[in-house]
């Protein structure tokens, strides 16, 4: 392992486009800030719950949706706060949700696992492993048949990649040429289960290949590199070309969730690897350092976000849970 | 003084003792031990599964018995299948029980079926251990798992000819009946009550057996049965206490086994009480708690003094938001004043 980490992949088309840069660094920040702020208030005991962090993975999703239309799906997965986010939905809504309250995006019968807004595409995540994937080709599917140019995202992980169902839609998405893109986030575990013992490999990117999808492997610690990964994916789906599969090397900081303690199944060094990698201090080094964007937008920016994360926070405690008769409604749709 | 033990544990102590009994006993799943692969860098065990209750088996018995698997139900059910058709006592970890969505093929078209269709050439000796119910986390700030990981769906089992299908409600049933299932030579699938993971309770330590396809009689009355299916066996206890209170004698009947069921210990007494209610986690169409209540209907139409009531969740789906989840689970109340309706009436 080489100890100095690798700069960012910043091309001068994207340092130039400051516009692109404070969005993106905006979007990984609001996405750390609510997972900490979700942290503390499960460690403090001010919310009970089942949540699984996103922390370590914010230039996946970020760099993903930042190519995406606010009308193109996404289908997520148990650890779906970051891909919420980066879609656009609301993160005061999404905090009334984990507390389980009338205002959440689903109205508190969710939670964590669940998180939709129809308005701004996210499909909503899916609990069980590697279910969202054929959601997310039945949407590429649709918007195909319906003739528009909406593209599909599958958000799912390394542990997905052991479900058979993961593998009929790559095939489905081929024959059919659906405007779809995998995005496989490889954070190394399935819960504690080690990827390179769960399916034998650490490269998931040629599984792809030989259902004839195009696929990469990508830095995805690197907001830039999956940036510039999925735009070439975004544009073969909308031009009719078909799917694409990109494998993003990543990691999750925290446990599996909320009170896992990952040290049981990996080392300290690991770790420490990996977060020398991260996804926001390599963004700004490579930013500020070549004079992209100055230092105090970016200090604005982080105060902007702990403002809203505060204000989330705040509206979510200050809303009503759901009323007893909630319980039988939207069972059926009349 | 009776040892006590916690009701993992105790699921712990049967897995041990019959993989310690039967060298063909193996356990398979995801993160049943963790960790997998890293032993070399001093990691095992590192989950010993949901509630840990596979912990330690690892070290015990290897990897060749206690087998992590990648996550894909229906590859590694499927091979338990097929692995206790040629000789092994597989036990399969699902999860949680809505799983079964991913799964369902191998546990019935082939588990269940098999020896029928095969015209009894093979036996299917397996079980698949799941967990159920609602997390009882009744915070207003915040809620549970919601409704893909808080299920109780045994009904679906209970549904399919060939299939067993059993319940504990407290540790000393969940060693008994996890050593049964695991010696029977059909397919059981073993439910664990997810709140009853931390309970503490009398648990012999010498390997014994709770029969399948027999429900007990925790506590005798003669004016109402109450019948109880997993934790909400506790329920009719304590509303069996509050009931006492009001003059009322309960009597409470634990089902442990939802197929076979054990219809004359039902009808028995229902016989002396002339009044029955069932208390059920499940969701009530095509329920076991609807199942208990037609066996009544046809067999003790005569005795009844009363209508027969059940206690079920609502037709819906688990709800997250804690308010929601406390609303969705039967409660003592309820099941009180669904006594009390039926001894008016
Ligand atoms: C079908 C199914 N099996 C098992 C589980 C339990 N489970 C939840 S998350 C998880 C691991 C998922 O790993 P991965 O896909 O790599 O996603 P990550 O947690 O790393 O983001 C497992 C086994 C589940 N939710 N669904
Ligand atoms: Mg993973």
């Amino acid at each position: 392992m080489p100890d100095a980490a690798p700069e960012a992949t910043a091309g001068p088309d994207l340092l130039g486009d400051a516009e692109l840069l404070r969005r993106l660094y905006r979007q990984m920040v609001l996405i750390r800030r609510f997972e900490e702020r979700v942290h503390a208030l499960r460690q403090s005991g001010a919310l009970q719950g089942s949540a699984h962090l996103y922390v370590g993975q914010e230039s996946v999703a970020v760099g993903v949706c930042a190519r995406l239309r606010w009308n193109d799906y996404v289908a997520s997965t148990h650890r779906g706060h970051g891909h919420a986010i980066a879609k656009g939905v609301d993160v005061a809504r999404m905090m009334a949700e984990l507390f389980g309250r009338e205002t959440g995006t689903n109205h508190g019968k969710g939670g964590s696992m669940h998180i939709a807004d129809a308005a701004v595409g996210m499909l909503g995540a899916t609990g069980v492993v590697g279910a969202g994937v054929p959601m997310a080709l039945g949407a590429a599917l649709s918007a195909r048949t319906r003739g528009t140019d909406q593209v599909a995202v599958a958000f799912f992980g390394d542990g997905a990649m052991g479900q058979g169902l993961v593998y009929e839609c790559l095939n489905m998405s081929r024959i059919w040429k659906l405007p779809l893109v995998f995005v496989c986030e490889n954070n190394g575990y399935a819960e504690s289960t080690p990827v390179e013992y769960a399916l034998g490999t650490k490269h998931l990117a040629g599984r792809a290949e030989a259902f004839g999808v195009p696929a990469a492997t990508v830095d995805g610690q690197d907001v830039f590199a999956v940036y510039g990964e999925m735009g070439r994916a975004v544009a073969r789906a909308r031009g009719g070309g078909g799917p694409s599969f990109l494998e993003c090397q990543t990691y999750r900081y925290y446990g599996h969730f909320i009170g896992d303690d990952p040290r049981r199944y990996r080392t300290a060094e690991e770790e420490a690897y990996y977060r020398a990698r991260d996804c926001i201090e390599r963004f700004e080094r490579a930013v500020v350092g070549r004079g992209a964007l100055a230092e105090a937008e970016l200090r604005a920016i982080d105060e902007e976000v702990g403002r809203t994360i505060e204000a989330a926070v705040r509206f979510a405690e200050e809303s009503r849970p759901p009323a007893p008769s909630a319980l039988t409604t939207d069972v059926y749709a009349r | 003084m009776a040892r006590e033990l916690l009701f993992s544990r105790a699921e712990n102590e049967a897995l041990r003792q019959e993989m310690e009994r039967d060298p063909t006993v193996i356990l398979m799943g995801e993160d049943v031990a963790g960790g997998a692969g890293r032993a070399d860098q001093g990691f095992i065990d590192a989950w010993g599964g949901p509630m840990g209750a596979t912990k330690g088996l690892i070290q015990r018995f290897g990897p060749e018995r206690v087998i992590d698997t990648p996550i894909c139900e229906m590859g590694f059910i499927g091979a338990a299948v097929g692995a206790a058709v040629t000789g092994l006592r597989p036990v399969a970890e699902l999860m949680f029980v809505n799983f079964v969505g991913v799964c369902l093929d191998p546990i019935m078209n082939e588990g269940a079926f098999l020896r029928y269709m095969l015209g009894g050439q093979v036996s299917v000796p397996l079980v698949i251990k799941t967990a159920i119910g609602a997390t009882g986390r009744a915070p207003e700030r915040g809620g549970g798992s919601a409704a893909q990981h808080s299920g109780s769906m045994y009904s679906i089992f209970a549904h399919v000819p060939g299939l067993k299908c059993v319940a504990p409600s407290d540790p000393y049933t969940a060693k008994g009946l996890l050593i049964a299932a695991i010696r029977d030579d059909d397919p059981v699938v073993y439910c664990s009550h997810r709140q009853l993971a931390g309970t503490k309770g009398e648990v012999p330590e010498a390997p014994y057996t709770v029969p399948i396809g027999k429900a007990r009689t925790l506590r005798p009355g003669r004016d109402v049965t109450l019948v109880g299916i997993a934790r909400m066996t506790g329920v009719c206890l304590e509303a069996a206490d509050r009931l006492a209170g009001k003059g009322v004698e309960a009597e409470v009947v634990d089902l442990l086994s939802l197929s076979p069921l054990d219809e004359e210990t039902l009808v028995e007494s229902v016989r002396r009480t002339g009044h029955l209610v069932v208390v059920d986690e499940d969701t009530p169409r095509c329920s076991v708690a609807r199942d208990v209540a037609a066996v009544i209907a046809d067999r003790a139409v005569d005795h009844l003094d009363g209508p027969v009531k059940t206690v079920t969740a609502p037709h819906a789906p688990v709800p997250y938001s804690g308010v929601l989840e406390a609303a969705y689970v039967p409660t003592p109340e309820a099941v009180v004043a669904a006594a009390l309706a039926t001894l008016r009436d």
